[in-house]
């Protein structure tokens, strides 16, 4: 009996309860449904951007390309012809491979600002020549220099990433071991922390006179500089790690029988790791620069002594082509740490982000 | 003679202990935690250790585990003397403590690699994990772990080395009221299973009647042991049962009577 009571009273009451509940229960999920959708959907907007820009930014090259000897623009032109070609492909791929899709839809407002400036810069310097020559080359000027001039910026790389590389590793290590030393030893700490404080902030670039005079050949005296760079924010994160590590956890470690091995290598280091990359992030920064530094000063190779080098000529395409190696090369290492850090702080995941 | 020999070994010994500590805006001025504390623990006793906070229980439990050393007394585990911490005293926080860089399994093996004997009781590791129904977490890390399972793990990694004497430090008090009760017959399932000695302070009286064979109270301010109750209370007790509630009501009055000394003043 009661339930039909129920039926007929909903019955006569409708608007109130039944559009509700449905309403409640089945939107959220239709939304979600929609979500999906949307991301997987097939938009002209990111079929055609990006070909588009390609192609109004050839069309401004060719325009004011005609005035210019065929040599200086070939290359630029055939890049652009390239770039048009590959985003045909991809347009068109779009349509099959989701994949691409889902990547195209996230990146497409980029490349398509990406390709526009170029067309930008094309028109600012080699079309209408507004800012001083030579020190603002054209798109194609900076393209051929890194063409032509690509077995020297290849040797350059080189030198550049064995003489960080070194400098970096030597940095890292010393930084590592005074740093835990500070970071545990009380007496260490008192000696060392003022050392640290005082010697430590001095740029590295600041005693270039000194290496000069004291070290046998400047490539090693510049791995020197570069090591110190390092050694300062590693040996101060590490220390602070250290230092920091939870009482509780030395404390568990001892009632379970650990020695001081135990506590420093299984316990306090393990606690300093997050502590550490960021010291790890600092140092590889302060190396970069201390690297250009020392290269354009003294060393007689490396993108630093390129860049130099190319502005001492006035070969301001050679300038730019180099920059745009370092900001590959420079970046490449970085993600590499990074990826590093994401390996080693696996245990981390979801607990921090930076 | 050599299982009485064993049982005297896991027995502990508190004499005479005093414990004072340097007021924190005047060195010189010590103020007294522990006022001459003695009690001793039968090997395969479960004994709590209740009163308010800042009574010191916390301090005595560190100084049994060899974290801190009194001012004066004697701390005897069996006939040998206490003076730093070792494996043969576990200890287990309120906090689990886990090492968040290990998983599961690495946390429990901490013992074993700690005192170096890894590689000869390998598979002992297994047992436990078996032992607190945590297998199938082995990998995990303990940031995925809920707030019993993690509690598990370091109950389990406290037992590896097979202490004499475990301490547990409030170890359910940050839980949850089922998980709780749940994790109170889980310690008496392993306290049976591994006869530890063990010594237990709560803030949570049931919890102290429920587990133990005997209540100490203590009072603060310097700490002092006001009394001892023997639990004759039949295993496995019922939370409920007339018995339960009279003991109840009889600590709950006294704890009274001791936290406000001044008040007996006046009546």
């Amino acid at each position: 009996m009661r339930p039909e009571k129920h039926n007929s009273r909903r019955a006569i009451s409708p608007p109130k309860s039944t559009p509700q509940l449905p309403s409640a229960t089945t939107h959220p999920n239709v939304d979600a449904i929609q979500r999906v959708d949307r991301g997987s959907e097939l938009g002209w907007r990111a079929q055609l951007a990006v070909p588009l820009a390609a192609l109004v930014a050839l069309a401004i090259h060719l325009l004011f390309s005609k005035r210019a000897p065929a040599v200086e623009t070939h290359s630029y032109t055939l890049f652009f012809y390239e770039i048009l070609g590959v985003s045909a492909v991809l347009s068109i791929a779009q349509g099959f491979w989701m994949p691409l899709r889902s990547w195209m839809r996230h990146m497409f407002p980029i490349l398509t600002a990406a390709i526009l400036l170029l067309g930008l810069w094309d028109i600012v310097t080699f079309g209408f020549q507004l800012l001083p020559m030579p020190y603002f080359p054209g798109p194609a000027a900076v393209l051929r220099s890194l063409i032509n001039d690509r077995v020297l910026l290849l040797d350059s790389t080189w030198h550049s990433l064995a003489l960080l590389l070194s400098g970096y590793t030597v940095g890292v290590l010393v930084g590592l071991i005074s740093g835990v030393c500070i970071g545990w030893s009380t007496p260490v700490r008192y000696w060392g922390m003022p050392l640290l404080k005082v010697v430590g902030p001095i740029p590295a670039t600041a005693w270039i006179p000194l290496a000069m005079v004291v070290s046998p050949s400047a490539i090693v005296s510049a791995a020197g500089l570069i090591a110190l760079a390092v050694w300062f924010p590693v040996t101060m994160l590490t220390a602070s790690g250290i230092s920091n590590t939870r009482a509780s956890y030395l404390d568990v470690a001892r009632t379970l029988g650990a020695g001081r091995a135990y506590l420093i290598f299984r316990v306090a280091i393990p606690a300093a790791v997050p502590s550490i990359f960021i010291g790890l992030f600092m140092g590889l920064g302060a190396s970069f620069l201390t690297l250009v530094v020392a290269e354009s000063v003294g060393v007689k190779s490396g993108l630093g002594w390129y860049v130099s080098w190319a502005q001492g000529w006035a070969e301001y395409g050679k300038v730019y082509a180099a920059l745009i190696i370092m900001a590959a090369f420079f970046s490449t290492i970085m993600t590499l740490l990074f990826k590093v850090r994401d390996r080693v702080l696996v245990w981390q995941k979801g607990v921090i982000k930076w | 003679m050599v299982a009485l020999a064993e049982t005297e070994a896991s027995s502990l010994g508190i004499r005479e202990i005093r414990k004072s500590f340097p007021l924190p805006d005047d060195p010189l001025l010590r103020r007294p935690v522990l006022d001459g504390i003695s009690f001793s623990l039968a090997a395969g006793e479960l004994v709590s250790l209740i009163g308010p906070s800042g009574c010191g229980k916390s301090t005595l439990l560190r100084l049994i585990a060899g974290l801190e050393s009194p001012d004066s007394g004697e701390l005897l585990i069996g006939s040998e003397k206490i003076t730093q911490p070792g494996a043969e005293r576990g200890l287990v926080f309120q906090d689990p403590n886990l090492f968040p860089w290990l998983t599961v399994r690495r946390n429990i093996q901490a013992g074993l690699v700690a005192s170096g004997v890894l590689r000869e009781k390998h598979h002992e590791v297994d047992d436990f994990m078996r032992l607190v129904g945590l297998e199938t977490f082995a990998d995990a890390y303990p940031h995925h772990l809920s707030g019993g399972m993690a509690q598990r793990v370091a109950l389990a990694r406290a037992l590896i080395n097979h202490p004499k004497v475990l301490l547990l430090d409030e170890p359910l008090g940050a839980l949850d009221a089922f998980t709780r009760m749940r994790m109170q017959d889980e310690v008496l399932r392993l306290w049976r299973a591994r006869g530890t000695t063990m010594l237990l302070v709560t803030h949570d009286i049931d919890e102290a009647i429920y587990m133990s064979d005997r209540i100490m109270i203590m009072s603060p301010r310097p700490g002092r042991i006001e009394r001892i109750i023997s639990v004759a209370l039949d295993r496995p007790r019922q939370r409920s049962s007339p018995d339960f509630l009279r003991l109840r009501g009889d600590i709950l009055e006294f704890v009274h009577f001791a936290g406000n000394a001044p008040m007996e003043n006046k009546s």
